[in-house]
């Protein structure tokens, strides 16, 4: 561990670190505009040179490894003098344009002008100006502002996998570009509008709709797939602005997808916004107390069942499953993908419907079997570190080919080839044998299959086999992508025969009331029959079928706990109040058992916790990993034909705020398209 | 005057074949694998003891570079790297011997790449040097068809490939960094130092690039021995060196010589003299065009040489003298070699993207005298903060010059800002 | 990964130029085909009437498994590639400061009055471009026009448009000096140094 001064301080450092990296555990911040914790070393912006004795020039401190006896100085004449000019050539050809660029009043280089600049501007020739660039339907760009510094360019090759970016020409003449002007086509690629130190490339769809100054900022966390990304919303009076990415190291580490940014708009149209009661075939406005009236008048005595979706909170969950309960009905489920994680005769272990490891384990995993899953749509920003596992190690997939954006070895899209994994059969089950931490990810294409309890069994058995569970270690993977769904498994919202026994009880009679709480992604004409209560946010598929409509909260107007992919207690504060008469959801089911004459026994959100985690201990533990004991589950089976696929079509329009989103249809025209994805693909021939 | 019989490349001008037969007969690949098997510690020691210093412009001993190469493998392969990018202006000795003494440049790449435990050595020629390309390709050809080298090379028993990589216009990739991202596939953009090529060099792997003429005159080394070689010169400062004498000159010419030879020596032994008389001389670039000019009084009596020149503030640098007579305009030309460096900027760090063009921008009007006189003490204060800030030393090459012509001329540049203005005052 | 912008252009090596591009590839190690880029990329220009088109880049790219923007950033990046198509004759004139310093000035007139071109410009009949260069390594010839694979040198006014007359009329004309009668680049009127080894074949190569 090298020791070394600077300006001073004695500070020792790890290993590997760099001088910018003592510098700062010096406590002394070194300015910088290429440097990225996350990102390749360029050294290219200058910005950050310090003076090394016994060097005759200045260095760059994100380069320099640090060593045993470094003496540094930070702020001699000699390092400011340096400053002074590299700040005078970034600015010489950039625009001064900051009243109309999105990004004052965040700007790195207003910021590092403000501190480190020397004279007033000296530099009188023509400027540069570049034409306009197209980055696709999220990033706005205005090339001329660009400084060069390289950071989308590494983040589109390191940590996006998807090589779109360069810089063309060369000299003063060097322009960060696309490819002939095509998309940045990832779904991550919103993240390099945080990494631009400068306005060049900006928030497309928030252009000039706020300045930073003018947001009122709530730390919170995202709903649109199930890692539960730590997330940032910047609110303005009743209207949430934009979401930026939090830093968590052990989820997100700083990305979130292009869903979770840019799927802001879907929170204002096609909101619920009042009940609604059918009336005459027609559903028709109407108050709390005429829909609930409505419900009261046709559900007494009635066989009822209940649906729960992809983007509910805990507290209305519970409440749901308290007023089935007092209404006498044990029929409520939460998997509309039809998984079979817990099947009727399998066990009903927490481990066996969990991403056991831990995101974060994916660093330290070095072989991984994927089936079912296109981890790049059900968890984008996960996707990243297998992408560095692929570095690492060898990743298989059973099930679809697509393209992850690394290499991965195909093995079929049958059970069977599950069958020769365990079996030992093939390279890749040798590759998996000598792995020191492999890991196997079940998506929802395996856990939803038919033979979905089999694969199980199977994926169970081929984590015993390859040494996947130990002490320490568990590499037994479910990957989730609704985010209410492992909460909605630890309350225990599963009834034998899954959502299907529900649809196919309404459709034959048996059952005659349907409470849905915000199912949207199943096949709704079966609940023609039944009499259907519709809570949720958004006017969405639910609403097609529905007889009394109860208008829900979405994520980000009320208080609400989600447990993530990984077992992870996470509690989100409410950022803004919701549309009109739409209600934060427990207190509506709260109410709601008032006048159905089955009070719930709580009175305020922090009495339902309370009682919640008295039923559920598990929930207790807010952001920590849970470690489930190994355990049976899975259903001995028998391999049909039928294709293990992947379940998510397009990535932007998994849910109903993502449907109610204009951009997200935007780039779901952009990107999903047919003609789009065979050139990107490269199977049109 | 260097005798004919210390001459290295005696078929510098090409009047007799490149050819192998023809480059055996003057001593080419004599006796190579007895050199070979003296060993590697034989081989970095006489290079050492003859004190080459490194003829691509740094003046780097070579010696000491080779012994950089880790002795024992890690499994990478390592990589010799020649650096035949010539195109500092100035500067053409490189070319001369890849198409007239190709085999000097193959049998150097042998002993050079034996010593440093090369699996092979990638030429990179620049891409305009098309014919030289073609030469150096049938040469090596020739001394694979030979044995010269291949898998067996001059039957020691070791393998060694050269290729030829070639260019495709580009300065910076005289850079070695930028080179070896070159050679990869990439844009020339240098490389971040530290890790030094030595460690992490070519796809990675301990590296070392060497400049043509640095590699080509080793096997002579070797032959005649370090203290034959170190004999010429002066201390620090031995050996034979290929000089490019251009510009005002009766007969520009290359010519090899005595490092040391003093500069009006060489200029009117074989460049016929400066034209119009020596006291017709302005100034003279005397080490390619990165480098401080010197006005006549320094030229008189410096002699040419790493130390020497650099006591004069100026450089070696690759030998190549660039003569300027009474009848120059000084500024125009240094704002030529401006425009120069802005067009050969790579663009990767700000200092250099930025203030190449900058730079050249403000010499462009120096040339009318369309400038503010002030102008001069600010661009002046641009090439100090470009200069020292840089990934590499293109940005220092590009403010040298223009503080090279500001040292020693910045009266007439003064008064050609006054004539400007007195010419816009009578219109 | 890769989104084609080609259009109906069709492009790829002929037989010959394959087996070579093959050859290319075989000098670096395997996983490292990409540094056959430049190379190919030069190849690929001569066969395609002297400039990289998209389709030509895309080709070479996928060639070599690479994504396309890589391709572009090379191809933008080195000046020899011409990314824009040129004449059948491209007449590349330096005008750095050594030839400058030499007459490069009447150089360019002289190409400039033949031609009828400015830099960077091509004839109307597509015959000739005329491009300006920087340093080509060639100063003691100095002034300097590179044309086909060869270095035109010692060149002034009058030889310049004798050598561009030689063009348009057919003919290749000789490469080397052009105004004087000295070898290479020895001194005019004969080598100051190693006199006996210069008139042992007075061979070219």
């Amino acid at each position: 561990m090298p020791t070394l001064n600077i300006d001073g301080i004695e500070v020792e450092v790890e290993n590997g670190s760099t001088v910018l990296q003592a510098c700062e555990a010096a406590g002394i911040e070194i300015p910088r505009f290429c440097y990225h914790e996350r990102l390749s070393i360029s050294g290219n912006c200058r910005m950050c040179l310090v003076e090394m004795e016994k060097a005759p020039k200045l260095i760059a401190s994100c380069a320099m490894p640090a060593g045993d006896g470094m003496v540094i100085h930070t702020n001699s004449d000699k390092v400011r003098r340096g400053r002074e000019g590299v700040l005078e050539f970034t600015l010489i050809n950039h625009p001064l344009d900051c009243p109309v660029c999105d990004q004052g009043g965040e700007c790195d280089l207003q910021d590092q002008y403000l501190y480190y600049s020397g004279d007033d501007a000296r530099y009188t020739e023509a400027r540069r100006v570049v034409s306009k660039e197209d980055f696709g339907p999220l990033v706005k760009t205005m090339m001329t502002r660009c400084i060069h510094c390289t950071r989308c360019v590494r983040f589109s090759e390191e940590i996006a996998g998807v090589p779109a970016l360069g810089g063309i020409g060369r000299g003063d003449h060097l322009e960060i570009t696309t490819y002939m002007e095509q998309p940045f086509a990832s779904e991550l690629s919103g993240n390099v509008v945080d990494l631009c130190p400068v306005g060049a490339l900006t928030n497309k769809p928030y252009v000039f709709s706020a300045r930073p100054w003018e947001l009122k900022s709530t730390e919170t966390f995202d709903v649109h797939d199930a890692m539960g990304s730590s997330i940032r919303a910047d609110a303005r009076g009743r209207e949430v602005m934009r979401f930026l990415p939090r830093v968590h190291e052990d989820v997100n580490e700083e990305w979130i997808s292009d869903k979770t940014r840019q799927a802001v708009d879907g929170l204002k149209y096609n909101r619920l916004d009042t009940p609604y009661v059918r009336r005459d075939g027609t559903l028709q406005p109407a108050s709390w107390d005429e829909a609930f009236d409505a419900i009261a008048d046709n559900i007494t005595g009635k066989k009822i069942a209940a649906l729960v979706g992809d983007l509910c909170d805990l507290e209305s969950m519970y409440a749901l499953k308290g007023l089935m309960t007092a209404l006498g009905s044990e029929a409520i489920d939460c998997r509309q993908d039809g998984a079979k994680y817990i099947s009727d005769s399998g066990g009903k272990h927490r481990v066996g419907y969990l991403f056991n490891s831990g995101i974060a384990a994916i660093d330290e995993a070095d072989a991984c079997l994927l089936v079912g899953s296109n981890p790049r749509k059900e968890a984008a920003v996960l996707n990243i570190r297998l992408r560095y596992l692929s570095k690492r190690g060898p990743i298989a997939s059973v099930g679809n080919v697509e393209n992850l954006t690394y290499p991965v070895q195909h093995l079929g899209n049958t059970v069977k080839a599950l069958e020769n994994i365990l079996a030992g059969k093939g390279d890749f089950a040798k590759a998996l044998k000598a792995a020191k931490n492999p890991m196997i990810i079940l998506g929802s294409g395996a856990t939803s299959h038919p033979d979905g309890a089999y694969i199980l069994k199977l994926a169970h058995d081929i984590a015993d086999k390859f040494g996947m569970v130990r002490d320490g270690w568990n590499g037994f993977n479910i990957l989730h992508h609704a985010a209410s769904r492992v909460g909605a498994m630890d309350l225990g919202l599963v009834t034998d025969g899954g959502v299907d026994s529900i649809l196919d009880g309404a459709a034959s009679g048996d059952i005659e009331v349907v409470f849905n709480l915000g199912a949207d992604e199943i096949d709704l004409g079966r609940l023609e029959k039944a009499f259907v209560i519709y809570q949720g946010s958004h006017g969405d598929e639910g609403v097609k079928y529905a007889d009394v409509i109860l208008p829900g909260a979405a994520y980000t107007e009320k208080p609400g706990t989600y447990v993530n992919m990984e077992g992870r207690v996470q509690v989100a504060p409410r950022v803004i109040f919701g549309p009109g008469d739409a209600r934060e959801d427990w207190t509506i089911l709260r109410a709601l058992s008032e006048r159905l004459g089955h009070v719930l026994p709580y009175d305020n959100i922090a009495e339902l916790r309370a009682k919640m985690i008295v039923d559920h201990p598990a929930l207790a533990a807010v952001d920590q990993l849970p470690e489930e004991p190994w355990a049976d589950f899975g259903v001995a089976g028998k391999a049909s034909d039928t294709p293990i696929t992947n379940l998510i079509a397009d990535f932007y329009q998994t849910n109903p705020i993502a449907r109610s989103s204009k951009v997200m249809a935007e780039c779901s025209t952009a990107y999903e398209g047919a003609k789009f994805v065979a050139e990107a693909t490269g199977t049109n021939g | 005057m260097l005798a004919d019989k210390d001459r290295i490349f005696t078929n510098l001008y090409g009047y007799q074949s490149y050819g192998l037969d023809a480059a055996k007969k003057r001593g080419d690949w004599d006796g190579t694998k007895q050199i070979l098997e003296k060993g590697i510690d034989w081989i970095i020691g006489e290079m050492k003891a003859s004190g080459l210093r490194g003829r691509g412009g740094a003046g780097f001993p070579t010696g000491l570079k080779w012994s950089f190469m880790p002795k024992e493998s890690d499994g990478r392969p390592q990589y010799l790297v020649v650096n035949a990018d010539e195109g500092e202006p100035g500067t053409c000795k490189d070319r001369e011997i890849m198409r007239h003494d190709p085999h000097k440049l193959i049998e150097g790449c042998l002993v050079a790449g034996f010593a440093m435990r090369a699996c092979a050595a990638y030429i990179y020629i620049r891409g305009e040097f098309v014919h030289e390309a073609d030469v150096l390709d049938a040469a090596i050809e020739e001394a694979y068809a030979d044995g010269l080298i291949g898998d067996n090379a001059c039957g020691m028993g070791y393998k060694f490939d050269v290729y030829v990589h070639r260019g495709a216009g580009a300065y910076i990739c005289g850079e070695e960094t930028a080179l070896i991202e070159s050679l990869e596939g990439k844009k020339g953009q240098p490389r971040l130092k530290p890790p030094f090529p030595a460690n992490v060099g070519l796809y990675g792997c301990p590296s070392t690039v060497n400049n043509v003429e640095s590699i080509a005159v080793a096997p002579t080394i070797l032959r005649r021995g370090g203290a034959w070689f170190a004999g010429l010169g002066r201390e620090n400062n031995t050996g034979t060196k290929l000089f490019c004498i251009s510009g005002h000159v009766n007969n520009p010419c290359n010519v090899e010589e005595e490092m040391g030879i003093p500069l009006k020596e060489l200029i009117e032994k074989h460049a016929g003299g400066v034209r119009g008389g020596w006291d017709n001389l302005l100034a003279i670039i005397p080490g390619g065009s990165s480098v401080h000019m010197l006005p006549k009084s320094i030229c008189d009596t410096v002699l040419m040489d790493f130390d020497s020149l650099r006591a004069e503030g100026s450089g070696l640098g690759t030998a190549a003298v660039i003569v300027m007579d009474k009848s120059t305009d000084l500024v125009r030309a240094i704002a030529r070699l401006s425009a120069f460096y802005a067009h050969e900027s790579c663009g990767q760090c700000t200092p250099c993207r930025e203030g190449t063009g900058w730079m050249s921008r403000i010499m462009q009007r120096m040339v009318t005298g369309e400038a503010e006189m002030e102008e001069i003490d600010m661009l002046l204060d641009v090439t100090r903060k470009v200069e020292g800030h840089t990934i590499c030393a293109l940005g220092d090459a590009a403010a040298w010059p223009i503080q090279g012509l500001f040292r020693h001329f910045r009266p007439e540049v003064e008064q050609r800002i006054l004539n400007y203005k007195k010419s816009r005052n009578a219109a | 990964m890769n989104i084609s912008v080609r259009n109906a252009e069709k492009f790829e090596f002929t037989a010959e130029n394959m087996t070579w591009a093959e050859g290319q590839m075989a000098k670096y190690p395997p996983s490292r085909k990409q540094s056959a880029v430049m190379p190919l990329l030069t190849r690929a220009q001569e066969q395609n009437n002297g400039w990289v088109s998209i389709t030509v880049m895309e080709y070479v790219a996928d060639l070599l498994g690479m994504p396309y923007i890589r391709v572009q950033e090379v191809a933008s990046f080195y000046t020899m590639y011409n990314l824009k198509p040129v004449g059948k004759h491209v007449i590349e004139v330096c005008t750095t400061t050594p030839c400058w310093l030499r007459g490069s000035d009447d150089v360019v007139a002289a190409c400039k009055d033949e031609l009828g071109i400015g830099f960077g410009e091509t004839t109307a009949d597509g015959e000739f471009t005329l491009l300006e260069v920087e340093c080509a390594g060639a100063c003691v010839n100095a002034p300097v026009i590179a044309y086909k694979k060869e270095y035109y040198e010692d060149l002034d006014n009058d030889s310049t448009r004798k050598f561009i007359k030689a063009i348009k009329s057919g003919d290749v004309p000789l490469p080397g000096p052009q105004t004087t009668d000295r070898h290479k680049s020895a001194p005019q009127g004969g080598p100051t140094t190693l006199k006996e080894f210069c008139a042992v074949q007075g061979g070219q190569e």
